[in-house]
């Protein structure tokens, strides 16, 4: 039998770089997958006979900087260049679209002068507030109890560099942190289409409408990201999510990571507070000094570690992480490319946004308060076969969106919520691009429901627990756990669920890895 | 005005009642002499009867009956019960057979104490956990992964401590046949007015004893049956204060008396470990994981453990209560939570709480101030201490087999 310094469970992108991460640092390491196929919810799947998508996620715009270059991302397939960033396209009903060129906007087309000029210094001071609290990414929250010299002096730093700011903007930053997108937007914008659009990109993957307190956050949570050394940029890998895994998969195999896939850990063994091992469906036990937890963090206590191993007030945290999802994901198989009205050709590659403004957002979200799906939803929506014919058969194309607010616990359920929710969506779709319902060869809609069931997330929700202020930094996963080690010993989170959070940045992965390394795990 | 009062007023007509009646309550209030009550934990329970000097001697040498019916009490019952309270509780309760008692504690994910009580292992799968606080929405959400459920019956379970000398002689004469078989941390079922009740032989006065747990609605025919059994052996119904010496003199610590339990203390160094109150024997660490366990075992390796519980010995006869103690006289070292003159141990007595490492590797040169009122005016005495083990009495009657009949 080989034996493993460490195990790593689930073979997501978090895992991967986690186990990449130690591998690199010489650590034995094995990645446990429980599905067939590896990459969790960054997978590119067949939906329809010669057609594929990228599963969950489908946009590249956080991949960590250090994750690509630990990993030598670049030597391993993946190229970032200017000429992939994508336009955001903000789509309207009553005229033409607004477009965001570049990273984030850097250019702004089909809006006044006016709003053009005020959109250059609010993106300006977006990117410099994302900016302090982008270092916060790639390392452990504060610990507030006893924190080394080193992360003292990395908070310092971030005081050093809100202090750069100068006092008017420091104090603006600190008057905006916790403030909700709309009334900043109302602020400083009158374009509704632009604000509908930052409203819908704050919103995304939360629980939150734009005028919730502290939706602002998501925006920066999204601009803290980069792309090939620009904030806020996105692309469609090549290939779909699935080739991004794939390099890093590469980078694993070639730092001797085993990889073993249709392997489910049943439970994790512990003995005298520490965690030994693992115990696979099958009945096979591995051990190792390290075992580390790419997947839900509640998963990883309540069910393989289980509440017997682990104190009462710890369980007690764990079942009170919010993580239900709100956001639910289209695939459409089409005979043809659809037309968008008023996009232009390089817009349809591009990210189109159905959000025409803050309210129309706001009241999106209303219904799923109370357990109820937007009548009128909004989404993102690619069409990454445009620029990537391999994933569509000849002349055909493959739509991908993420629509909200489809609430997990839908109080109809969503055996019979979800057929007239793809009416509701496909109504909407057909309001802005005109004919494409008669085009849908398939039709795929994966409501949270069905994303908690097929990639391992409890709840639907790609951010292994809601995004917001008090589940955040010190506070993720659960408060007095936050910087990737657990209450058992030899036992390490590094999933989503921990800090930074989700998306494919495999920040989590990376800091779990550096974390253990530092702990000499 | 229509003062009738309506069905929704009548249901919440508990707030006249400030403190409640326990199922003795009729009994009680025939012989409270004194009047004298207290507010154990919403109940109106008497501090003394009729004169606590001699409800104190009635522990010592007749039989005392104590109504313990307002101590929290929970049933615990489901095949994974003793997996349960062994996550939630210190001591190994696989080692804890049916129809056997022990005294354990229990603590928060951090390694402080909720509350010390007794654990009474009715069957396999059936516990009664007793204690000084309540802690249903800890002991629910402990239960999560647990086949058991988890009830307060502090209301519908009435509680008796018979306590002394003669209490066996009692049992036996009021006909509780077989109770002589009962060994100390023994119970048993015995038939009651058509029911049962639970007898163990446990108490808190370290004298022959026994406790009682009876339905509520058998308690009053259980109180006749003991007193008419008891009046040729000098029972009598007894308050808190009586107990209290009895307790004291036996070493027995009280929740929120003599250490702060985690969830009431507000001050963050007031908080205590088990090896802080002197229940660090309780710890098991070679049993499975329990609520705790890793802050204990770091707390001790870091030697973290800043306070400790001890028994004192002062000079003179001067009860030291709440008093302040000192090394060398002049630096502040810790508090006396409990303290009296002892009749039987003719020791004055006393429980204190020191930071270390004061009574644990320093414990010469102690002493401690006495305030002692004198006419409107203090006498400040300062007194020598000296840390003596617990408990500063030892009857040989607690434990002797069979019990002794008197």
């Amino acid at each position: 039998m080989t034996s493993f310094d460490a195990i790593i469970i689930g073979g997501g992108h978090n895992g991967l770089v986690a186990a990449a991460t130690l591998a690199k640092a010489g650590r034995k390491a094995v990645v446990l997958e429980a599905g067939a196929e590896l990459g969790g919810a960054a997978r590119t799947e067949e939906f329809a006979p010669g057609f594929r998508v990228s599963s969950v996620a489908h946009l590249l715009n956080r991949l960590h900087p250090d994750v690509v270059k630990t990993l030598e991302l670049e030597r391993h397939g993946l190229r970032f260049s200017r000429a992939d960033f994508l336009p955001s396209v903000a789509l309207s009903k009553d005229g033409p679209p607004l477009v965001l060129h570049g990273a984030y906007g850097e250019v702004l087309t089909g809006a006044s002068a006016s709003e053009q000029s005020a959109w250059k210094d609010l993106r300006a001071q977006l990117l410099r507030y994302a900016g302090i609290l982008k270092p916060f990414l790639s390392r452990r929250p504060p610990d507030l109890a006893g924190m080394s010299m080193l992360e003292t002096a990395a908070l310092g730093q971030a005081a050093l560099s809100l202090k750069k700011l100068g006092k008017e903007d420091m104090r603006d930053f600190l008057r905006v942190l916790l403030m909700n997108v709309a009334d900043l937007l109302d602020e400083q914008l009158t374009d509704d289409r632009l604000k509908g659009l930052l409203a819908f990109d704050a919103t995304l993957g939360s629980h939150l409408g734009p005028r919730s307190p502290t939706s602002l956050l998501g925006l920066y949570y999204r601009l803290a990201g980069e792309t090939g050394g620009a904030a806020g940029a996105q692309m469609l890998p090549k290939g779909g999510m699935g080739a991004v895994v794939a390099a890093i998969r590469a980078a694993a195999e070639q730092a001797d990571v085993a990889i073993r896939t249709s392997a489910p850990v049943a439970k994790v063994i512990v003995e005298k507070g520490r965690a030994v091992g693992v115990v696979l469906d099958s009945g096979e036990e591995l051990r190792a000094r390290t075992i580390v937890s790419a997947i839900n963090p509640a998963t990883t206590f309540l069910d393989l570690v289980g509440p017997r191993e682990i104190d009462t007030g710890f369980v007690r945290k764990v079942k009170n992480i919010r993580m239900t999802g709100d956001a639910a994901k289209l695939h459409l198989a089409l005979d043809r490319p659809p037309q968008f009205a008023g996009v232009d050709a390089a817009g349809h590659k591009g990210r189109l946004v159905i959000a025409p403004s803050p309210d129309h957002v706001e009241r999106a979200f209303n219904p799923s308060k109370y357990g109820e799906f937007s009548s009128e939803p909004v989404m993102e929506i690619t069409l990454p076969s445009l620029a990537d014919p391999s994933l569509a058969p000849d002349g055909a194309c493959v739509l991908s969106a993420v629509v909200q607010y489809a609430p997990y616990q839908l109080k109809e359920g969503w055996d019979a919520g979800k057929p007239k929710f793809l009416r509701a969506v496909m109504a909407q779709l057909e309001s802005y691009a005109p004919g494409i319902g008669g085009s849908v060869v398939h039709a795929e809609l994966l409501t949270p429901d069905d994303i908690e069931a097929r990639y391992r997330m409890p709840g639907g929700h790609w951010h292994h627990g809601e995004l917001q202020a008090d589940q955040m930094l010190i506070s993720r996963p659960v408060s007095g756990w936050s910087g990737y080690d657990t209450p058992v010993d030899g036992l390490f989170l590094a999933g989503a669920g921990s800090h930074p959070g989700g998306g494919v940045s495999g920040a989590p992965g990376l800091n779990a890895a550096r974390r253990i390394i530092a702990m000499k795990g | 005005m229509n003062h009738q009062p309506t069905a929704r007023t009548l249901a919440q007509s508990h707030f006249r009642t400030l403190r409640i009646g326990s199922p003795f309550q009729p009994r009680i209030d025939a012989l409270a002499k004194t009047q004298d009550w207290y507010n154990w934990a919403g109940y109106r329970a008497p501090h003394s009867l009729w004169d606590e000097e001699l409800e104190y001697f009635a522990i010592r040498s007749q039989a005392a009956l104590f109504d313990i019916s307002p101590m929290t009490k929970y049933r615990i019952e489901g095949p994974d019960a003793e997996a349960f309270l062994d996550r939630v509780t210190l001591r190994d309760v696989t080692k804890l057979k049916p129809g056997r008692v022990h005294y354990t504690a229990w603590c928060d994910d951090e390694g402080f104490v909720l509350d010390d009580g007794t654990l009474f292992r009715l069957s396999p799968t059936r516990f009664r956990l007793c204690s000084q606080e309540r802690h249903l929405p800890w002991l629910l959400d402990s239960a999560i992964g647990y086949e058991v459920s988890v009830e307060e019956e502090t209301e519908a379970v009435a509680g008796l401590a018979l306590q002394g000398p003669t209490s066996f002689a009692v049992l036996r004469d009021a006909g509780f046949a077989g109770v002589e078989r009962l060994k100390i941390f023994d119970l048993a079922d015995f038939p009651h007015d058509g029911e049962t009740v639970t007898i163990s032989r446990t108490g808190f006065t370290g004298d022959l004893g026994y406790e009682l747990f009876v339905h509520a609605d058998k308690a009053l025919s259980l109180w006749d049956r003991l007193m008419a059994a008891g009046e040729l052996r000098g029972i009598r119904a007894i308050g808190y204060t009586a107990l209290n010496r009895a307790r004291l003199e036996a070493g027995l610590i009280v929740a929120n008396a003599d250490f702060t339990t985690a969830e009431h203390a507000i001050r963050a160094d007031r908080l205590r470990m088990p090896d802080e109150i002197g229940l660090g024997f309780m710890i098991d660490l070679e049993k499975g994981h329990f609520n705790g366990r890793r802050a204990i075992l770091e707390a001790r390796a870091r030697r973290k453990l800043r306070h400790v519980l001890v028994g004192l010995e002062i000079e003179g006869n001067i009860p030291a209560e709440h008093a302040i103690v000192y090394h060398k006289k002049h630096q502040e070292v810790g508090l006396v939570s409990a303290a009296m003159w002892s009749p039987m141990a003719k020791r004055n007595i006393a429980i204190a709480s020191l930071t270390r490492p004061y009574g644990d590797t320093v414990v010469e040169d102690l002493w401690v101030e006495i305030y002692a009122m004198r006419e409107l005016q203090y006498q400040k005495l300062m007194k020598r201490a000296k840390v003596v083990a617990r408990p500063f009495i030892k009857l040989d009657r607690r434990t002797a087999n069979p019990p002794a009949d008197f």
